[in-house]
């Protein structure tokens, strides 16, 4: 990796919080224009989350045997039930060390 | 000057209980820093020019599975795209201060100092200071950040691969979106959201999933937006 690729992230990570704060005019963005942005998180993340869950190494989904899936479904349900960002992250790691070490040994 | 380092003050207190998952996750995000072998220097040195969790995960991620410069930038600028909500919301308090003060704000302006200080703003309109409250909140994460990104550094040659702490930062993005579980419209965006990145993973060139994955969401939640307003 190259240090110039991390400036220009830092550059873009940057801009993105300056912008709006700099350029301010209030009614830039409207009620509906907000409504979508509130939606970004839930476009994007799971885009980080699902490919790692569900597909194994070589890039082929699977399905069956992957303690990453019931792991998930656990910590989705604490998540869901708590509404606490820590419960939820403890669930899923201790329920998927379950699994690989002793549901699936 | 009291009043001011008592606005300080109480932004740093009001932050801090969220400051609790920031370190697990920082210390995770060391630990995959050091696994991928890029280094002590530059895994702190993400979190120092980058400062943002998403943004030095999915570029950490995209790299080592190969992607170009241009797509690993332009899904960073995508994870970034909901700053420019806070800061829309933020600038309304914000905008009498001098550039100085708007280039340190945003730069220390996370997903938590955003959300205890829009809080405080709303309260307390009438404190002329009230902007030493973000930056109380901001920097009490900046600080935790980088002291949880070397403990990772320091962890990340001793902690077994077995362990698959990879798979927590799967967890740790499943974690933020918790206040989306109950919203039936964000649940729609979100499996669109994942199906596609996970069907688009081999097929999409350039590793470009993350983006595309994330357009087809957000035309999913501006179809599934405007829809709602038609019925009023």
């Amino acid at each position: 990796m190259h240090w110039s690729l991390i400036i220009y992230a830092g550059l873009i990570t940057f801009v993105t919080r300056f912008s709006m704060i700099f350029l301010l005019n209030k009614d830039i963005l409207n009620d509906k224009a907000k409504k979508i942005l509130s939606f970004v998180p839930a476009a994007i993340f799971p885009a980080i989350i699902f490919p790692p869950i569900f597909l194994d190494d070589l890039g082929t989904v699977d399905l069956e045997n992957n303690p990453k899936i019931l792991a998930a479904i656990f910590a989705i349900i604490v998540g869901y039930l708590s509404r606490n960002i820590i419960a939820t992250i403890f669930v899923g790691l201790l329920s998927y060390w379950f699994l690989i070490f002793v549901y699936y040994q | 000057m009291r009043d001011k380092l008592k606005t300080l003050t109480k932004g740093i207190i009001d932050v801090s209980p969220l400051m609790i998952p920031v370190v697990p996750f920082g210390i995770i995000y060391g630990v995959i820093g050091m696994d991928l072998g890029i280094g002590p220097y530059m895994t702190l040195g993400l979190s120092i020019i980058i400062f943002g969790g998403a943004s030095q995960i999915v570029l950490l991620q995209l790299f080592s599975g190969g992607a170009t410069s241009l797509v690993i930038l332009s899904s960073v600028g995508a994870v970034n795209a909901r700053h420019v909500l806070y800061g829309a919301v933020l600038s309304e308090h914000l905008f009498g201060l001098k550039i100085f003060w708007k280039v340190i704000l945003s730069y220390v302006m996370t997903d938590q100092a955003f959300a205890v200080s829009n809080n405080y703003f709303k309260k307390d309109n009438k404190d002329s200071n009230q902007h030493y409250h973000l930056l109380g909140s901001g920097f009490t994460c900046w600080t935790i950040w980088q002291i949880s990104t070397i403990l990772g550094i320091v962890l990340g040659s001793v902690v077994p691969e077995e362990l698959g702490l990879s798979f927590t930062i799967s967890l740790t993005f499943l974690a933020l979106l918790i206040s989306d579980f109950r919203k039936f419209k964000n649940i729609i965006v979100m499996l669109v959201s994942g199906l596609v990145a996970t069907i688009g993973y081999n097929t999409i060139p350039f590793k470009a999933y993350i983006i595309v994955a994330a357009l087809a969401a957000l035309i999913v939640a501006v179809l599934l937006t405007l829809t709602d307003s038609e019925k009023k």
